[in-house]
Order: structure tokens, then C-alpha cells, then sequence
């Protein structure tokens, strides 16, 4: 049955203000198929789907769709037509019911009203084919992001969808609960439905997926089979580089040369704060670059913000140059030395109606100005200097930071922290959401930091990121830290193992 | 997740319980409080507060707000005033007609201008104001004394006061709506999350633009009760009173942020600040103290200040869950 | 200064943006036509006697709108400004009347200005503290001064209008040191000094920052809450000053009336004069010509015949156009 199309997007071309963001790009879907859509950040696979769901209007191509042309100009057309999406961050209501969620927009009536029991069941029994059981009558937000990705399949699949659209559904989930994901996809295939998956987790495609279409620059570069395709190609065309560049590392990172145990700069001690962070302790040395490694959910990210002063802790102790160190304010943090990159680049790193200038200098105001007035001269020439050391493309320091792609944006933040001249700089995922020329660039700037003297804290989901750019690898567990490995230690398959076992691969006794 | 759940029966029930506490204070201390004319008195005049509160419960459910109810209650009162001598339905038509035609607009300028709701409304609570002293000539307009039309708002049908007959009417239709319809249902998804609502398919603008028109609708008959009571269209009449009605939507214990809320709390809270007043009025009558109606909107103040510091250390541990 | 973005190099014409221009200088036009359509259509139009008229009666407006547009910058609201205003214009003759001073006018002067203008600093840094400290939304935080506030007022003088006749309190609202209204010269100061605020100093940036991105700016080390607590202390700070304006102007202080819808016509002025009402772009100096817009045109009206009434519909359509344009620039 795989012959059968089921969806064809010909010549598709979609412009905003003026820019191509899609054209003439091609994507074919076959009945009862896991389509992969690939491509780095701006190559238009997200356009693509909007345009597929209705969301935006495109300027020219056909959509063929179960034999007929497809028009639709809303998500809920698209719906209706058979095509469901679920979006990367979860777009569902979490202040509503799960039921709620599940079946607004074709809820059950009886005399004109809702028929809250019928739909609570049905609500159920959607959710039971993926054997998830849970209290469908409470708010959605209660539940685990895994429990609502769940949820938002099971709002697809009430729709009696034929096509299921999954963009980068696995980016918030951690290995087990992607292997319930992977399990329902294979039970919708099984049940002839098909799916595009978007991911940019390569292994992730080879695991579940039957065809690929690789897209760049708003063009389809390539349709396959999975299995005609090998993973080096796909990056290399995803990239449109060539592939004997691309071999030996699949990061800019470069193992150091030598062992670089400089002083303690950092001690945290048996760190306690909130839900998520139980009992990690760390030392980080002088000019190392140090990761914390683990599952979405171990406290990375949560154990960074307590040292940078922006959670509270609830038990332990940090030491700083050999000096206490207990900050209540992201303030505190910095003037002892520290940086933070967060995670999510617009959510808490840019202003995005700021100028590039006043991003840069956010943190740097207290020095550059005097009496509370901004020596504009003095910002100017740092901004300058940041703009020509790191690369930063932009029309110049005035041009809102908005305007500017994601990988600038994040050179933008890197160097708010570098113009203060920290001793210790935190990186949450400084590479995500970044298109790979980037992120090299990116890698490359972190390693040559860490040779200058400058203490990197660096968190990353990437596991090879991890494993080739780190000098020492704390592996956290459920909010603890279970291992640390240094040098040589750190491969992929020791830290995965002490991910998922919780110790190094030596076994404890009396386990 | 017990403190989230306190917190959810609080703002279900926290209102209540208010309410219930302060009317046995009343009937314990006053003699006449639970009398037949003191209550007919208060459920008769709160009836126009409760319908524009229950407007703005809808829109501020939907994460809008709604600032022109209060001007568009007194078009609405010129225009039934106006209308009035062709009969009681012509009145009550015009009346909420105009309110509908402003409703109208708003839901046009957030649905289809784009403009932000608080910006929206400000400029038609502008504009339904100049109207109404254009069609009044800047003064009360008498409703016509032969029409019937004043039974509106002093007739009784059969213990119960007309105008909240119409008001309880209004309400069991709202909760009726909210809770087992889909529009009402979309109504708290549009405002738990306005774009998630539109990727799920829902019909984001047609309910959006049904709650301002609602709101209009409702404030509009607000105002022909307005008109009905004090004999006359009041086009100067009705400032503030969305403020008063925002007011009363938060000690009914629904979020600003929209999502989530209740019609039956939000006329709990409409009856307690009206109990509230009434209260006072009492206190002021046992000779103990004396507060003029100044200091009764001081204590409305610090009335709502309260509820909103509860509301405040309540929904934190809610919303840090998330 | 800066080059022109990449992809508007090709037919930089064709690709003019016409709601930017129009969001960004829309305002400034708009008041450039009302001044020529009035010297065209208006009689005594081009007096001194007009240019008092609608100075004095934009002025206080300003002064609030310059408080109201750094709160908005924040993100924020102050609904309460009328009622800060009626609190000051009630407690100031309080004071200056007070037999306690026996005659010492110049002193009672002095104390009456300096209390009305920290009482209604403070009472922005209530809401201020309610916004930052229990992170209440503006709206519902400001909302509780705006009833009670009100209340203060009519208590204070038990809803009495207070008339008097003290020409040292009435010279920030009569006087005219060199030919200009002191109210004007109070409105020029703080609109520049709040303009050169809002750009040259960390202060200003931390308002924009905040406003732009709360979470950023926090782990950029700014000191959100206390921005907050201060831009909600200079709003209570301006209704202040205008309450007291308003009352030396009339001669009287009515606590019914004094800043009564004032709220409303500030927000107006900022939303017109183009800052982002959500927070993280503001201008002060648009605020101002927004407010001499909305003015003018009513002047306009009200000088050829048009009514009160019809001023106010039109008034609300020039808000309704002016934000609408923005909306088109932003997306």
C-alpha cells in the first residue's frame, strides 16, 4: 500500500514582505507512511506546514490532498479535511480540562448542550489506545509535558485525522517517554495513518521513519527512502556542504590537548532547591569547559539558575574563590564574576525591541555609565568591538536585535556576558535553535574562551556536544549529581551509561 | 499541588462564603436587613451592575476587558428613554440595540483591526458617551410616563423585582452557555491561550467578537434598566462603572488573565459589594459610626485589595507548577 | 546612520512602508495639518490668546501622560492617576488653609506643595509595591487606588468643595514668569527631562528592558522590581503635581471632580503619541504631541461649531487609528 499518495505539495512558494521564505518547494506523502521533513532552522519546513494547515496563504502551488485539491485557509479547515498538527510547544490550553482539550471543536451534544459524560469518555478511551491513564476532568497544566504531547495526539486522532503532523515533537520528551511516542506512531501507521515528523534528531528519524524529504533555503532538495539515504548525506545536504568536511567530528569541538586542572573557581555543595534540584554537588576548575549532563528533568537547568542567583536554594552551600557564596539575585551573580546564557533565547536573553547596542550592554550599564547617565561613547566602542571579535552580522549597532537570525542573536548574548569579562560563564543549550554553520562557529568560540582562562559551565542536551567539547562532565540523575568524569572518560557511551544507570559503568555492590 | 487545589476552591467558593458571612453579619445586627424591602431594594438596584458585570466576566474569561460597558449602559439608557413612548418593547429594543451596535464595534476593531481590547474599548466608552449627549442634548431625556416602560424597572412579577428577574434570567442563560456549550467552552479556551486555540481549529474570531457583543448587549440593557429606574435616559451616567464591574468579576474569584472563572461567583461577587454598600448604610443607621459614602469607597477599595492579595498568594503556587 | 537593511536594497520605493512612516510620523503630520487647517479656517487662530487656551488645558494631561507612558514602557498600567490627583488637590488646601500656620503663608505654601506631592508619591509606590512585591496585574493593582482613592479624597474634606483665594499657592497654576504659563514651564521640564531619561540613562534602559522582556532583563542583573516600584512612584508623582495645578487654576478644589476620566485621557495621549502599549517602546515627546493632537482637534471642532459631544466620537476614532497603525507596523 505504500504506493499510495496521500498528500503532494507541488511548486509551493510563500513570501513574507517581500522575502521568499518557500520556493517552488515539493513535498509528496504516501498512505500509511512516517514522512521525515528535514532541514536547518529557516529552510522553511515550518512555512511549509503553515501553509499546508492553512495558517498562512501561500502565493503559488498546488495542494493535492486524498486525490482532490486541498484548500483551506485556517488549521480548522485543515482539521476538518484530515490533516491535525502538533506543534512544537505544546499548543493546547493548560488551564482548561484534559477532555477539554481532547474534544473542543467537535464536542458531543445531547438536546444542544454538552454531553460532559460521553466526552469524558470518549476522552478516555483515546487516551487508553496509548495506555495512558489519567483523571481527565483536571486541568491539562497538571500533567507531565510527555502526558500532553499524549494529550495533543489523542486531540489529533479524535479527529479522525489521515495525516498526523508532528513538528519536533520529541524535543521535550526524555528516552522513555520518546519510545511511547515512537510506539504510537507505529500504531497510527499500523492503522493507515500517516505522519510528517520534523525533528532535528537524526537518530530519531532512522528509528521511526520510512521517507525523508530534505529541504534548504526555502527548496526541496531531496526525497528518499530512509534507507537509501545515509546519515552523512543527510546532514550534507541539509547543509549544502560537502560531505568529506563533515567527517570525524560532528561538532566544532576539539578535544583539548592536555589535562587542564587549574584552582577550584566554583564548589557547590550537596545543592538543594525546589522540586527539581535534591542534592548536586560540582567543583568547577579554572579554564575548563564543565557540563552538566543528563535527561530532560535531572536539574540542569534548574541547578544553573541557583547559581546564578535567580532560584533560591533550599540546603547547601557554594564557595567562590574559596569565599561563600550565596546570591539572592541574579545581581549578586554577576558581580562576583558569573554570566548566564538561558536556554531560551527569546523568553530571557533578548529584548527584542532593544537595539543590538543596548542588548550588548544590558548587564555592562552599571560600569558604563556614571551618576546614573550612559557614557554613550564607551558603549559604543565596546558594541563596535563585539560586533567585528565575534562576527555579528547586522546593519549596524542600532538595528533591532528582532531583526536578526537566531545564531547572531545568541553571538549578541554571548557577548553581553564576554563584555563584562566574567570568570565563570553558564551556557544553557548554547547551540539550540541555531542552523549548523553557526553553531560551529559558536562551538569554536566557547573552546577558544576556555583557552583564554575564562570557567564555561555548559549544559546541553546534545550528547556529542557534551562528550567532545567538555573537560569534565557532571552526569545529574533526578536532580543529582551520580557521576563525574573527566578526560579521557568522557565518551558518549560512559555518560549515557551513567545516565540511565545512575553510576559509572563499574558496578556498585549490593545493588 | 494542595495549595493548587485550595486555591481553586477558594476562588470557586472563597466569594461565597464571603457573601453568605457578611448577609448572617447583617441579618444578626440589623433589624431590617432581611426584611422584604431592604432585600427587594438591593436586588433591584444591583440588577444593572450584575448584568454588565456578567458582560465583562464573559470578555475578561476570553482574555479581553471590556471598558465601554459603563458609557454604553447610559446610550443605552438615552436611547430606551427615547424609544420609550412607543411602548415598553421599543424601548427595551433600542435600548439594547444600541448596546449591541457598540458590542459590535469592539468585537470588529479586536477581531478584525487588531486593537488591543483595553485600547479598543477606551476609544468607543469615548465615543458611545459623545453619542449618548448628542442624542440627549447633553441632558436627562424623560421616559415616557404612559408607556409602561417604568414598570421595567418598578414592576414586580410575582415577589420578585423586574429588573433582576431579567438579571437571574441573564445569569442562568450565561452559566448555561459557559458550561455546556461550545462557544462557552471556546470562550475559556480563547482565553487560556488565544493561539493555541486557533492551531486546535477553534473559531477564535467569531467567539471573540460574540463576547464584546454580549458585553454591549448585556450593558446595553443595563441601561434600559438605568432609564426604567431613575425615570429617565442619564447620558452623564455610567462612569466607572466598568471599573466597578472589573472589580466585581476578581472577587468572584475570576483570573484577569482569562482562561478560567464562573458566572455564579461573579454574581456572588456583584451581591457582595452590593452587600457591602448596604452593610455600611446599616452602620450608619445604628448611630455607632459614621461613614459617608466617601468612606464606603474606601472600604470597596480595600475590599477588592484584600481579595486580590488572597487571589495573589493563592494562584502563585498555581501558576510556579506551570 | 545605519545602513539600510539588506533586503530593502532592491526598489527601496516600491517597497515603501507606508504604515511605518505613517505609525512613525502619523502624529506629527496630523498636528502639522490641524495647525494649517485651523490658520486657514479658524478665526484668531494664530493669538497668543489661543496658543494659553489650549496649552493650559493640555497641560495637566501631559504631566500625568509623561508618568503613564514610563509605566507603560514597564509593561505596565496606572489607572489610579485621577484619584492620586483629587488626593492632592484636596490635602494641599487642607494645609495651606490650616490655622496652624497663623498667616505664614509663604511657609504654609511650601509644607501644603511638598506633603500633596509625597503623599502622592507614595501612594504610586503602593501600587508599585503591589505590582513588583505580589506581582498583581496593574490593572486590578492600580484599580484599588482608583476606587479608594477617590473616597481619600472626599473624606478629607467631607466631599466639600473647598474654594480659596491664595495667590502664592495659585502661581504654579496662574503665574506667568516671563509671558509663559508656570504650568507650561513645569509640563517643558518634565517632558524633557523625562525624554532625556527615558534615552541617556540606565534608568530609562532598565524601563525599556523590563518592559521588552521581564525574564532577560532580570538575569541581565536589572533591578526589575525596583524600575517597577519607581515608575509607579513618578506617575503618582506627576498626578501630583497636575492635582495641584488643576485646583490652583479653578481656585477651588472639588475631590468629586478633580482628575475625574483623567486615567483615560492619559492613556490616550500615550497611545496616540505612539508607545507600545505592551511595554518596551515608549516616547515621551510623541506622548506630548499626542496630546496636543487630541487637543487640537477638539479645539478645532469646538472653534468651527461642532459640539462637545461630537468631539469626544471623533476623539475616540483618532485613538482607534492611531494604535491601528501601529498594529499594521508591527506585524
Amino acid at each position: 500500500m505504500g504506493a499510495d499518495l496521500l498528500l503532494a505539495m507541488q511548486g509551493v512558494d510563500k513570501r513574507f514582505a517581500g522575502i521568499p521564505a518557500l520556493s517552488q518547494a515539493t513535498l509528496e506523502v504516501n498512505a500509511g507512511e512516517v514522512h521525515a521533513l528535514v532541514g536547518q532552522n529557516g529552510a522553511g519546513k515550518s512555512t511549509l506546514i503553515k501553509v499546508l494547515t492553512g495558517y498562512h496563504q501561500r502565493d503559488a502551488g498546488e495542494v493535492t490532498f486524498l486525490g482532490k485539491p486541498f484548500e483551506v485557509s485556517s488549521p480548522q479547515q485543515a482539521q476538518a479535511g484530515g490533516i491535525s498538527t502538533i506543534y512544537q510547544e505544546i499548543n493546547l490550553v493548560p488551564l482548561r480540562s484534559v477532555t477539554e482539550n481532547i474534544c473542543l471543536g467537535r464536542a458531543k451534544r445531547r438536546f444542544g448542550l454538552l454531553d460532559w459524560r460521553a466526552m469524558h469518555e470518549e476522552a478516555e478511551h483515546l487516551l487508553n489506545r496509548f495506555r495512558v491513564r489519567l483523571d481527565v476532568r483536571r486541568p491539562l497544566g497538571d500533567f507531565s509535558t510527555a502526558t500532553q504531547q499524549m494529550v495533543a495526539i489523542a486531540r489529533a486522532i479524535g479527529f479522525s485525522a489521515r495525516l498526523v503532523i508532528m513538528d519536533e515533537p520529541t524535543s521535550s520528551l526524555d528516552e522513555q517517554e520518546v519510545q511511547v511516542l515512537f510506539d504510537v506512531i507505529r500504531q497510527l501507521k499500523a492503522d493507515g495513518v500517516s505522519v510528517i515528523f520534523v525533528s532535528h534528531k537524526l537518530d530519531e528519524l532512522y528509528d521511526v521513519c520510512d521517507r525523508v524529504t530534505i529541504m534548504r533555503d526555502g527548496r526541496t532538495v531531496r526525497s528518499a527512502d530512509m534507507s537509501d539515504i545515509s546519515k552523512l548525506e543527510l546532514v550534507s545536504q541539509m547543509l549544502g556542504r560537502d560531505v568529506s568536511k563533515m567527517e570525524g567530528h560532528a561538532t566544532a569541538f576539539s578535544r583539548p590537548p592536555a589535562d587542564r586542572s587549574g584552582e577550584v573557581v566554583l564548589t557547590a555543595r550537596s545543592l538543594a532547591a525546589g522540586q527539581a534540584v535534591r542534592d548536586v554537588s560540582f567543583e568547577l576548575h579554572r579554564g575548563e569547559i564543565a557540563s552538566f549532563a543528563g535527561l530532560l528533568g535531572a536539574g540542569r537547568t534548574e541547578t544553573a539558575r541557583v547559581v546564578f542567583g535567580a532560584d533560591p536554594t533550599r540546603a547547601g552551600s557554594m564557595y567562590l574563590d574559596g569565599r561563600a557564596y550565596a546570591p539572592t539575585h541574579p545581581r549578586d551573580a554577576i558581580e562576583a564574576g558569573l554570566g548566564f546564557v538561558s536556554e531560551d533565547r527569546k523568553l530571557e536573553g533578548i529584548v527584542p525591541d532593544m537595539s543590538v547596542a543596548d542588548n550588548l550592554t544590558l548587564a555592562l550599564l552599571p560600569r558604563i555609565s556614571a551618576g546614573g547617565v550612559v557614557d554613550e561613547g564607551k558603549q559604543r566602542e565596546i558594541v563596535d568591538r563585539f560586533i567585528k571579535d565575534l562576527g555579528i552580522k547586522c546593519s549596524g549597532p542600532g538595528q533591532k536585535i528582532r531583526e536578526l537570525s537566531g545564531g547572531n542573536q545568541q553571538k549578541v548574548l554571548l557577548a553581553r556576558w564576554l563584555a563584562m569579562s566574567p570568570d565563570v560563564l553558564i551556557l544553557d543549550e548554547p547551540t539550540r535553535g541555531i542552523d549548523v554553520g553557526a553553531k560551529g562557529e559558536i562551538q569554536r568560540l566557547i573552546r577558544s574562551l576556555s583557552d583564554g582562562g575564562l570557567t564555561v559551565l555548559m549544559i546541553s542536551s546534545e550528547l556529542e556536544e557534551v562528550a567532545e567539547g567538555a573537560d569534565r562532565v557532571f552526569v545529574l540523575r533526578e536532580g543529582r549529581t551520580v557521576a563525574e568524569l573527566a578526560g579521557d572518560e568522557i565518551t558518549e557511551e560512559t555518560i549515557l551509561a551513567a545516565m540511565a544507570q545512575g553510576h559509572v559503568s563499574h558496578q556498585e555492590p549490593g545493588q | 499541588m494542595n495549595r493548587a487545589r485550595v486555591a481553586r476552591l477558594f476562588g470557586t467558593y472563597g466569594v461565597l462564603m464571603a457573601l453568605a458571612v457578611l448577609i448572617i453579619f447583617g441579618w444578626w445586627r440589623y433589624d431590617n436587613f432581611l426584611s422584604a424591602f431592604n432585600v427587594t431594594t438591593v436586588v433591584r438596584y444591583n440588577a444593572m451592575f450584575a448584568l454588565i458585570a456578567l458582560g465583562m466576566c464573559f470578555v475578561i474569561m476570553a482574555g479581553g476587558i471590556d471598558l465601554s460597558v459603563g458609557s454604553t449602559a447610559a446610550l443605552g439608557s438615552v436611547a430606551a428613554a427615547l424609544a420609550s413612548h412607543y411602548g415598553i418593547v421599543p424601548g427595551m429594543a433600542a435600548g439594547i440595540g444600541a448596546g449591541l451596535l457598540v458590542g459590535a464595534i469592539n468585537g470588529l476593531l479586536v477581531t478584525r483591526a487588531r486593537i488591543m481590547p483595553f485600547i479598543a474599548t477606551l476609544s468607543t466608552l469615548l465615543a458611545a458617551s459623545g453619542t449618548a449627549l448628542l442624542l440627549s442634548n447633553q441632558t436627562s431625556v424623560p421616559v415616557s410616563a404612559t408607556s409602561g416602560f417604568i414598570n421595567v424597572g418598578m414592576g414586580m412579577l410575582w415577589v420578585v423585582p423586574i429588573p433582576t428577574a431579567i438579571a437571574v434570567a441573564a445569569y442562568a442563560l450565561g452559566s448555561i452557555v459557559l458550561n455546556y456549550t461550545s462557544t462557552g467552552r471556546t470562550v475559556l479556551a480563547v482565553g487560556g491561550g488565544e493561539d493555541a486555540s486557533k492551531l486546535m481549529g477553534l473559531p477564535v474570531a467569531r467567539v471573540t467578537f460574540l463576547v464584546y457583543l454580549a458585553s454591549g448587549g448585556l450593558a446595553g440593557l443595563a441601561g434600559v434598566l438605568l432609564a426604567a429606574l431613575g425615570f429617565a435616559g442619564q447620558p452623564t451616567e455610567g462612569v466607572g462603572w466598568e471599573l466597578f464591574a472589573i472589580a466585581a468579576v476578581v472577587v468572584g474569584g475570576t483570573l484577569l488573565t482569562g482562561g478560567s472563572g464562573s458566572v455564579v461567583t461573579t454574581l456572588a461577587g456583584v451581591l457582595l459589594l452590593g452587600t457591602l454598600f448596604n452593610v455600611l448604610n446599616f452602620e450608619n443607621g445604628k448611630g455607632w459610626i459614621s461613614l459617608s459614602a466617601a468612606w464606603q469607597s474606601v472600604v470597596r477599595g480595600l475590599f477588592l485589595l484584600v481579595v486580590v492579595l488572597l487571589q495573589a498568594r493563592l494562584t502563585r503556587s498555581t501558576s510556579q507548577k506551570a | 546612520m545605519t545602513d539600510a537593511p539588506p533586503w530593502r536594497s532592491d526598489g527601496a520605493l516600491a517597497n515603501f512602508d507606508v504604515f511605518g512612516f505613517l505609525a512613525r510620523y502619523g502624529t506629527l503630520i496630523a498636528l502639522l495639518l490641524l495647525v494649517v487647517f485651523n490658520l486657514a479656517f479658524t478665526r484668531n487662530f494664530a493669538t497668543l490668546q489661543t496658543l494659553n487656551v489650549n496649552l493650559t488645558q493640555v497641560c495637566t494631561i501631559v504631566i500625568v501622560a509623561v508618568g503613564m507612558t514610563l509605566v507603560i514602557a514597564t509593561g505596565g498600567i496606572d489607572l489610579s492617576v485621577g484619584s492620586i490627583m483629587a488626593i492632592a488637590g484636596a490635602l494641599a488646601p487642607l494645609i495651606f488653609l490650616s490655622p496652624i500656620f497663623d498667616g505664614n503663608v509663604a511657609v504654609a505654601v511650601a509644607v501644603a506643595m511638598v506633603s500633596a506631592i509625597l503623599v502622592a508619591t507614595l501612594c504610586g509606590l503602593f501600587n508599585g509595591w503591589l505590582v513588583a512585591q505580589f506581582r498583581i496585574q496593574p490593572i486590578v493593582a492600580t484599580l484599588v487606588l482608583f476606587i479608594a482613592g477617590r473616597g481619600i479624597a472626599q473624606a478629607l474634606t467631607n466631599s466639600n468643595l473647598q474654594v480659596f483665594r491664595v495667590p502664592e499657592f495659585q502661581w504654579i497654576g496662574l503665574g506667568r514668569p516671563l509671558g509663559l504659563p508656570v504650568q507650561v514651564i513645569i509640563m517643558v521640564v518634565l517632558v524633557a527631562f523625562a525624554a532625556w531619561m527615558l534615552r541617556r540613562t540606565r534608568f530609562g534602559r532598565s524601563i525599556l528592558a523590563t518592559g521588552g522582556n521581564e525574564r532577560a532583563a532580570e538575569l541581565a542583573g536589572v533591578a526589575v522590581n525596583r524600575t517597577k516600584l519607581a515608575v509607579y512612584a513618578i506617575s503618582g508623582f506627576c498626578a501630583g503635581i497636575a492635582g495641584l495645578v488643576v485646583i490652583a487654576i479653578n481656585s477651588a478644589s472639588d475631590a468629586n471632580l478633580v482628575g475625574l476620566g483623567m486615567e483615560l485621557d492619559a492613556i490616550a495621549a500615550v497611545a496616540v503619541g505612539g508607545t507600545l502599549l505592551v511595554g518596551g517602546r515608549a516616547t515621551i515627546v510623541g506622548t506630548l504631541l499626542g496630546a496636543l493632537t487630541i487637543q487640537l482637534v477638539r479645539y478645532t471642532l469646538l472653534a468651527n461649531g461642532v459640539p462637545d459631544a461630537a468631539a469626544l466620537i471623533v476623539k475616540a476614532g483618532i485613538i482607534a487609528l492611531a494604535v491601528w497603525l501601529q498594529q499594521q507596523r508591527r506585524t
